[in-house]
């Protein structure tokens, strides 16, 4: 079935069809009507969940552990400022290695107070053993919870679904709702080795000792590397069940390219649009998507950039003393090993508190880009107001 | 009015054998959390989930891969015990399983100030696990420092003695009453038919239900291990704990009355944390526990009218 529906709408119907049992959230904007939409679908019947209305992200983290560790789908949804109050939770989940999904609409931190997207606060959260995936489309946002599922049950690690505030969280497109029997045949119920159980007691979270740290964050490490090729082999699932797929990360017109534009989020579906039109002009640009974030998929990125002679990344983001996020990760995939390609890398800051990433802002970094051998400074400012 | 019918008499009553808690703990030397815990255990029974953040307990219950419970226990963070229990009940709920305990445990600290939001909002939407909060007074664990349940004039590392604590100790139980949940009740270890009977209703009961337990810490409150229940009792003889419950929120009980009633000095003086008190101090103690008894013998009888 077709509906029009916001990208927040998508993360609820994404959550609705994966069968979450606990749903434990807080509101805040832009997130807010996702857990509207489930609030509803629990009162309506059409979704069998316990929903836990709690007074805060911290405890609706919390919240979902509890559930998570007990043996149901947990999910939750926050943003901005409650995600940076989840934090402390966030590492729980992961240390105790939870699949619970988490929608998460990139916003901007205060101070000054700002609702408007950009990506400093899941990027904060980069280190916590977290997946992420940065969404460009509102059907991709309803795909990649169902992914996330799957996924996150598989390697045993949550999950954040991202998506831009307001430009894809408040903004409506037509969406493929897909049948539950469908869904359902794709993701089966969440039936956990280990859980907390009165027949088989256990004692989880205990204090650990340095003779046994080491090698639970080790096993993490693990996970996280299989989960790059998991979440291919998920997407490639979903492609087959639902005939839709959109890789972990995803070139376009990257083919003889001298400039590879690197973006993320809504940046992306712009970008396209500038490609298209200077590609159009004889200029050798494409891009390349990166889509899940954590774990990087440092070997698809290398393979997608080969050879092209100049990279340049868009960062909707800052790590305030050394440069946008998404720069280091590509510089450090592509730097690193013996005999490594390494060609200049661009490293562009834009769209910062919501400011909006049109096509001008994008020609220009594509336009930098062209005209010079390598960067002239480690950050290059679009459309900063000196 | 004084003894209550709701808590049976002490008289053929059984405490049960049963030991869900393991020997050899590496609780101190008369922890009164240890023992609380272990009497909660055997009211409560084996279909238990025992939900614990930072606090002594994340010690007793002891390191990765051993437990010192027979029954499940998640480990979290600090604040949320409360939070967390909420996650556990809904999840055993949605899976069918209405008849498992859910037994949040937590410090004083973890109650009364870091988990306080967690507590307060689990409570209000009347989510059906017991918070028991084994109240020692201060932040042991951590060595000792104060918390909002820390009596008024005690010493800790953090309010010296020529700055002790200048605060009353926060009224938890008033607190948890005012949010108008099902059951509230204090209990300690002096009287354990008390104490387990109490667990045994919370148990009986849907939605939130509150537990204060008094737990002497000998460390920290400088006191000798083998006095640990003597000084529970003599909580209780002196008001300054007394054992009481509180149905939704406005039907108080009080569940033991002393046979006999001791000055606070008695209470007092076997504990180091309060040596620098002048005999202006214990009186003024003395005049506050007299009146908040008074206010909570006027509230038991208001209901009976």
């Amino acid at each position: 079935m077709e509906k029009v529906v916001t990208g927040n709408y998508a993360v609820s119907w994404g959550a609705r069809l994966s069968r979450v049992q606990v749903i434990a959230a807080y509101p805040i904007t832009p997130q807010t009507s996702i857990i509207e939409l489930l609030a509803n679908f629990c009162a309506d019947g059409e979704l069998d969940a316990r929903f836990i209305k709690v007074e805060s992200e911290h405890s609706a983290m919390a919240a979902c552990i509890g559930a998570s560790a007990s043996g149901v789908r947990a999910f939750t949804a926050t943003s901005g400022q409650g995600l940076l109050l989840m934090h402390e939770l966030i590492h729980w989940a992961a240390g105790a290695r939870l699949p619970i999904v988490m929608g998460t609409v990139n916003r901007a931190v205060g101070p000054g107070w700002s609702v408007w997207t950009e990506q400093n606060d899941t990027l904060s959260q980069r280190d916590t053993g977290w997946l992420q995936y940065y969404c460009e489309a509102n059907q991709e946002v309803l795909d990649t919870v169902i992914q996330a599922y799957k996924v996150a049950e598989r390697v045993l690690l949550p999950v954040m679904v991202i998506l831009d505030a307001f430009v894809l969280s408040h903004t409506s497109e037509a969406v493929d709702i897909p049948d539950q029997d469908k869904v359902d045949s794709f993701l089966p119920p969440y039936r956990p080795e280990l859980k907390l159980d009165i027949n088989d007691p256990h004692a989880f979270g205990a204090i650990v000792t340095p003779e046994h740290y080491m090698e639970m964050r080790y096993k993490m490490q693990k996970a996280m590397e299989e989960a790059v090729s998991v979440a291919q082999e998920v997407d490639e699932e979903f492609g087959e069940a639902f005939g839709r797929r959109y890789g972990l990360v995803e070139p376009y017109h990257l083919e003889g390219a001298e400039v590879a534009l690197v973006t993320s989020g809504t940046v992306t579906s712009t970008s396209r649009e500038v490609i298209d039109e200077l590609r159009e002009q004889g200029v050798k640009v494409g891009l390349l998507k990166v889509r899940l974030f954590r774990p990087f998929p440092a070997a698809a990125v290398r393979q997608a950039l080969a050879g092209i002679p100049k990279i340049a990344v868009i960062d909707r983001n800052i790590s305030f003393g050394h440069s946008g996020i998404f720069a280091q990760e590509v510089k450090s995939a592509l730097y690193n090993l013996d005999g490594a390609y390494r060609p200049p890398i661009f490293g562009f800051i834009s769209g910062l508190g919501g400011r909006d990433v049109t096509p001008e802002p994008i020609k220009e970094v594509i336009n930098t880009t062209l005209a010079k051998d390598a960067p002239p400074e480690e950050i290059i400012w679009i459309g900063v107001k000196k | 009015m004084n003894q209550v019918a709701t808590i049976p008499s002490t008289k053929n009553f059984v405490i049960p054998e049963e030991e869900l808690t393991y020997s050899g703990s590496v609780s101190c030397p008369g922890c009164g959390g240890a023992l609380a815990m272990r009497y909660a255990l055997k009211a409560l029974g084996d279909r238990t989930i025992v939900v614990i953040p930072a606090c002594c307990w994340s010690i007793i219950a002891g390191p990765f891969p051993y437990s010192s419970l027979k029954v499940p226990i998640y480990h979290t963070a600090f604040e949320t015990a409360a939070s967390l229990s909420s996650g556990v009940r809904a999840a055993l709920d949605v899976q069918g399983d209405t008849e498992t305990t859910v037994l949040a445990w937590a410090g004083d600290g973890g109650t009364f100030d870091i988990g306080f939001q967690a507590l307060s909002g689990a409570v209000e939407r009347n989510d059906d696990f017991i918070y028991t909060c084994y109240d020692n007074e201060a932040y042991m664990n951590t060595g000792i420092q104060r918390s909002s349940a820390t009596p008024w004039m005690a010493w800790t590392t953090t309010t010296p003695v020529e700055h002790p604590k200048d605060e009353p100790k926060k009224d938890m139980v008033a607190i948890m009453a005012a949010h108008s949940i099902p059951y509230t009740a204090t209990a300690t270890l002096a009287y354990p038919e008390d104490f387990i009977a109490k667990f045994k209703k919370a148990k009986s009961i849907r939605g939130a239900k509150f537990i204060h337990v008094l737990s002497p810490c000998p460390p920290g409150w400088k006191a000798e291990a083998s006095d640990s229940i003597k000084l529970t009792r003599l909580a209780v003889q002196s008001k300054i704990f007394p054992l009481y419950e509180i149905e939704n929120g406005e039907k108080y009980t009080i569940t033991v009355w002393p046979k006999k009633f001791v000055p606070v000095g008695e209470y007092l003086k076997l504990q180091g944390r309060f040596r620098h008190l002048t005999a202006e101090n214990i009186q003024a103690i003395q005049e506050r526990v007299d009146r908040e008894w008074e206010k909570l013998v006027r509230k038991a009888e208001a209901r009976e009218v």
